[in-house]
C-alpha cells in the first residue's frame, strides 16, 4: 500500500521537474509569438505610411494590393521637398520647437533648482502645484486663451492670433510644468554633500546650479529637452485654433489643412508628409531612446 | 571745511550701506529662490490659472459676450440631445480606452519581461514607436487604413469573406475605430511604465512564491500586482485625464461624425467655440471636463504626498 503511493509519487515529481523547464521554454515561445503579433499591430500604420508614400497616385487609385508597391517612385518626396509651402511648415515647426525648448529649459531648470534645494516658504506646495498644472489639459484652456489673445489684440494692437510666434507663448504652458517636475526629481537625487561642499568653497547659488547641478543632472536635462521638443513638435490643437494662414502653420496642421483639399485626398502626398512630420521625433528617439524612456517614466516614479 | 569734506563721505557710506543691504537681500536664499521661480509662477498664473477662471466667466455670458446670462448656457446644454450624446461618448471613450490600454500594456510588459534581457531593448524600442510618432500624423495613417473605398483592412478582410466594414461611416464602427486608435497610441506608454515597475520587483519574492508552490496566476495576483499597485494607479489615473481630454484622434479620424455620434468634450467644444464662434457655449462645454479631471487629480495628488511621506 505504502510502496504503491511512493511509486505513484515518484514519477509525478520527475514529470514536474521536466515540465518546469519545458514550461519555461514554452512560455518563451509564446512570449515571442505574442510579441510578434503586437509588433505587427503597433508597426502597421507607420509601415503602411511608408508603403503608400512610395506609390504614385495612379497606382493608389488603381486599387491593387495596398500592402505592396509595384512601381516604387520618389515623386511624392520630390514633390513635397520642393514645395515652398511644405518647407515653410517644416521651417515653422523647427523654429517654434527650438525656441520653445530654449524657453522651457530657461524657465524650468532654475525653478526646479529653487524648488528642490532652496527650501523656502511654500516651496513644497508650489512643487505640487506645478505638477497639478501639468494635469490641466490644453483642451480645457484653448477657448479662454483664444478669447484672451483676441482681447489683448484689441486693447494693445499687438496681433497675436494667426502669427506663428503665438505658439511660443502657448507651448511653454504644456512643457514647463512637466520639465520642472522631472528636473525636481533629478535634482533631489543629487546628494546634499555635493552642494554643501560647493557652499563651503564659497560658491554662490547660481554657481552651484551651473557648475554642479546642471552637469550632474545632465541626463535629466536631456530627457526634459527631448520631452519639450516632442511635445512642441506634435502639438495639434493650439496651432489649429490660433493659426490659419498657410504661411503661419506648423507641420501637423499644415499637412492636414493644406494637403487635404476639399474631398480630394492625395494620399501619396499626405502619407509622405505625415512620415516626414514624424521623422524628427523618431530620429531623436532612435538615437536617444534611453533618455526618452527615462523622461517618460520619471514623471510617475520620481518626485 | 571739515563739514564739506565729511558730507560726501557720509553720502558715500550711506550709498554703500544701501548697496550692501540690496546686495544682502539678493544674496539671501529666499530672495534668490523667489527670483528663480518667478518666471514659472508668472507663466502658470497668466496662462493656466487665469484662463481657467476666465473660462468660468466666459461660460456665463451670451453668444456676443456682452450680457451676463448666469447659468442659461448650461440650461441650454442640458436640453440638447447632442450634449448628452457627448457626455455618454466621452465616458465610453475614456473608460474603454483606458481599460484596454492598461490590460494590453500589462500583458505586453510581461511578455517583454519574459524574454532574455539582451533582446528586451530591441523589442521595447520597437513597441514604443506608436507613442513617439505625433498622434496627428499617425491618425492620418489610420484614416488612410480606414478609407471608405481603398481601405487596406477591408482589402485584407475580403480574403476571409468579411464584407467591407464602414470603419468611420457607421456610428458603432466609428466609435470602435477612435477607441482602437487611442489604444494603439496609448498602450506603449503603459507597457513602458509597467515594464519599469516589473523590473523593480525583487526576484526573491518570486522565488519565495515558487517555493510556496504558487502557480503563475497566484504569482501575478499576490506578488506582481501588490508590488505594482502604485504605478498601476498613477498611470491609469494619468491616462484617464489625457484620454478624457483627447482631441487629435477624434478630430482627425471622424471630426465628430457621423451625425455627432463620436464627439467627445474637446472636439465638440472646438466645433461650437471656434468653428461655430460661440465662445461662451464652447467654454461651458469644456468646463464639463473639470469634475472628472479634479477627481483623478485628487487621487494622483494623494498618492504623491503619500509617497513623499514614506520617503
Amino acid at each position: 500500500m505504502t510502496t504503491a503511493t511512493i511509486d505513484k509519487a515518484a514519477p509525478t515529481r520527475k514529470v514536474k521537474y521536466g515540465s518546469m523547464s519545458r514550461d519555461r521554454a514554452w512560455a518563451l515561445r509564446w512570449s515571442y509569438f505574442f510579441l510578434v503579433i503586437f509588433a505587427i499591430f503597433f508597426l502597421t500604420p507607420p509601415i503602411y505610411m511608408f508603403i503608400t508614400s512610395l506609390k504614385s497616385s495612379a497606382e493608389i487609385s488603381a486599387a491593387t494590393n495596398p500592402w505592396w508597391v509595384f512601381h516604387p517612385t520618389l515623386e511624392n518626396y520630390a514633390g513635397l521637398l520642393t514645395s515652398n509651402q511644405f518647407l515653410r511648415f517644416f521651417w515653422n515647426s523647427a523654429i517654434v520647437s527650438i525656441f520653445v525648448v530654449t524657453i522651457t529649459m530657461l524657465i524650468s531648470v532654475p525653478a526646479a533648482f529653487a524648488l528642490s534645494r532652496m527650501r523656502f516658504w511654500g516651496s513644497a506646495t508650489l512643487a505640487t502645484g506645478v505638477f497639478l498644472t501639468y494635469l490641466i489639459p490644453e483642451t480645457l484652456l484653448f477657448i479662454p486663451l483664444f478669447k484672451m489673445f483676441a482681447v489683448i489684440g484689441d486693447w494693445t494692437g499687438i496681433q497675436l492670433i494667426n502669427k506663428w510666434y503665438v505658439l511660443l507663448i502657448l507651448y511653454p504652458t504644456l512643457t514647463v510644468p512637466f520639465c520642472t517636475w522631472i528636473m525636481i526629481g533629478y535634482f533631489a537625487s543629487i546628494p546634499k554633500e555635493l552642494d554643501e561642499a560647493a557652499v563651503i568653497d564659497g560658491a554662490s547659488w547660481l554657481q552651484t546650479l551651473t557648475r554642479i547641478f546642471i552637469p550632474v543632472a545632465f541626463p535629466g536635462i536631456i530627457a526634459a529637452t527631448i520631452f519639450a521638443f516632442t511635445v512642441s513638435w506634435a502639438q495639434f490643437l493650439y496651432p489649429l485654433v490660433f493659426t490659419t494662414s498657410t504661411d503661419q502653420l506648423v507641420m501637423p496642421v499644415g499637412i492636414i489643412t493644406s494637403l487635404i483639399k476639399g474631398d480630394v485626398f492625395n494620399w501619396g502626398q499626405i502619407m509622405t508628409g505625415a512620415l516626414l512630420g514624424a521623422a524628427p521625433p523618431l530620429i531623436i528617439y532612435a538615437f536617444l531612446m534611453d533618455y526618452y524612456i527615462a523622461g517618460l517614466t520619471a514623471g510617475a516614479t520620481k518626485g | 571745511m571739515a563739514d564739506v569734506a565729511l558730507q560726501p563721505n557720509r553720502a558715500a557710506a550711506q550709498t554703500a550701506r544701501k548697496r550692501s543691504s540690496l546686495h544682502n537681500a539678493l544674496k539671501r536664499k529666499s530672495t534668490v529662490a523667489f527670483l528663480m521661480t518667478l518666471p514659472l509662477l508668472l507663466l502658470i498664473a497668466a496662462l493656466v490659472i487665469y484662463p481657467a477662471f476666465y473660462a468660468v466667466h466666459l461660460a456665463t455670458l451670451n453668444k456676443s459676450m456682452q450680457r451676463f446670462v448666469g447659468l442659461s448656457n448650461f440650461e441650454f446644454l442640458f436640453k440638447r440631445e447632442t450634449f448628452w450624446l457627448v457626455v455618454k461618448q466621452s465616458c465610453i471613450f475614456a473608460i474603454t480606452a483606458v481599460i484596454f490600454k492598461a490590460v494590453l500594456g500589462f500583458i505586453i510588459a510581461h511578455f517583454v519581461h519574459n524574454i532574455p534581457a539582451k533582446g528586451q531593448r530591441k523589442w521595447r524600442g520597437m513597441l514604443l514607436v506608436p507613442w513617439v510618432i505625433p498622434p496627428a500624423m499617425s491618425t492620418l495613417a489610420w484614416l488612410w487604413l480606414f478609407d471608405p473605398s481603398y481601405s487596406a483592412f477591408n482589402y485584407t478582410l475580403s480574403f476571409f469573406g468579411i464584407g467591407p466594414i464602414p470603419w468611420t461611416g457607421d456610428a458603432m464602427w466609428a466609435r470602435f475605430s477612435v477607441i482602437l486608435v487611442n489604444i494603439w497610441v496609448g498602450a506603449p506608454f503603459f507597457m513602458i511604465m509597467y515594464l519599469a515597475a516589473l523590473k523593480s520587483v525583487p526576484e526573491q519574492l518570486y522565488e519565495a512564491a515558487a517555493i510556496d508552490g504558487a502557480n503563475w496566476w497566484q504569482r501575478i495576483w499576490y506578488v506582481t500586482l501588490p508590488m505594482m499597485r502604485n504605478i498601476i494607479a498613477i498611470t491609469t489615473l494619468f491616462s484617464l485625464i489625457v484620454t478624457f481630454a483627447n482631441f487629435d484622434i477624434v478630430r482627425i479620424l471622424t471630426a465628430g461624425g457621423p451625425l455627432d455620434q463620436t464627439h467627445i468634450f474637446a472636439t465638440w467644444a472646438f466645433r461650437i467655440g471656434i468653428e461655430g464662434s460661440d465662445i461662451p457655449l464652447g467654454a461651458s462645454v469644456s468646463l464639463f471636463m473639470v469634475p472628472i479631471l479634479a477627481v483623478a487629480a485628487i487621487f494622483i495628488l494623494r498618492d504623491i504626498s503619500k509617497r513623499g511621506n514614506e520617503a
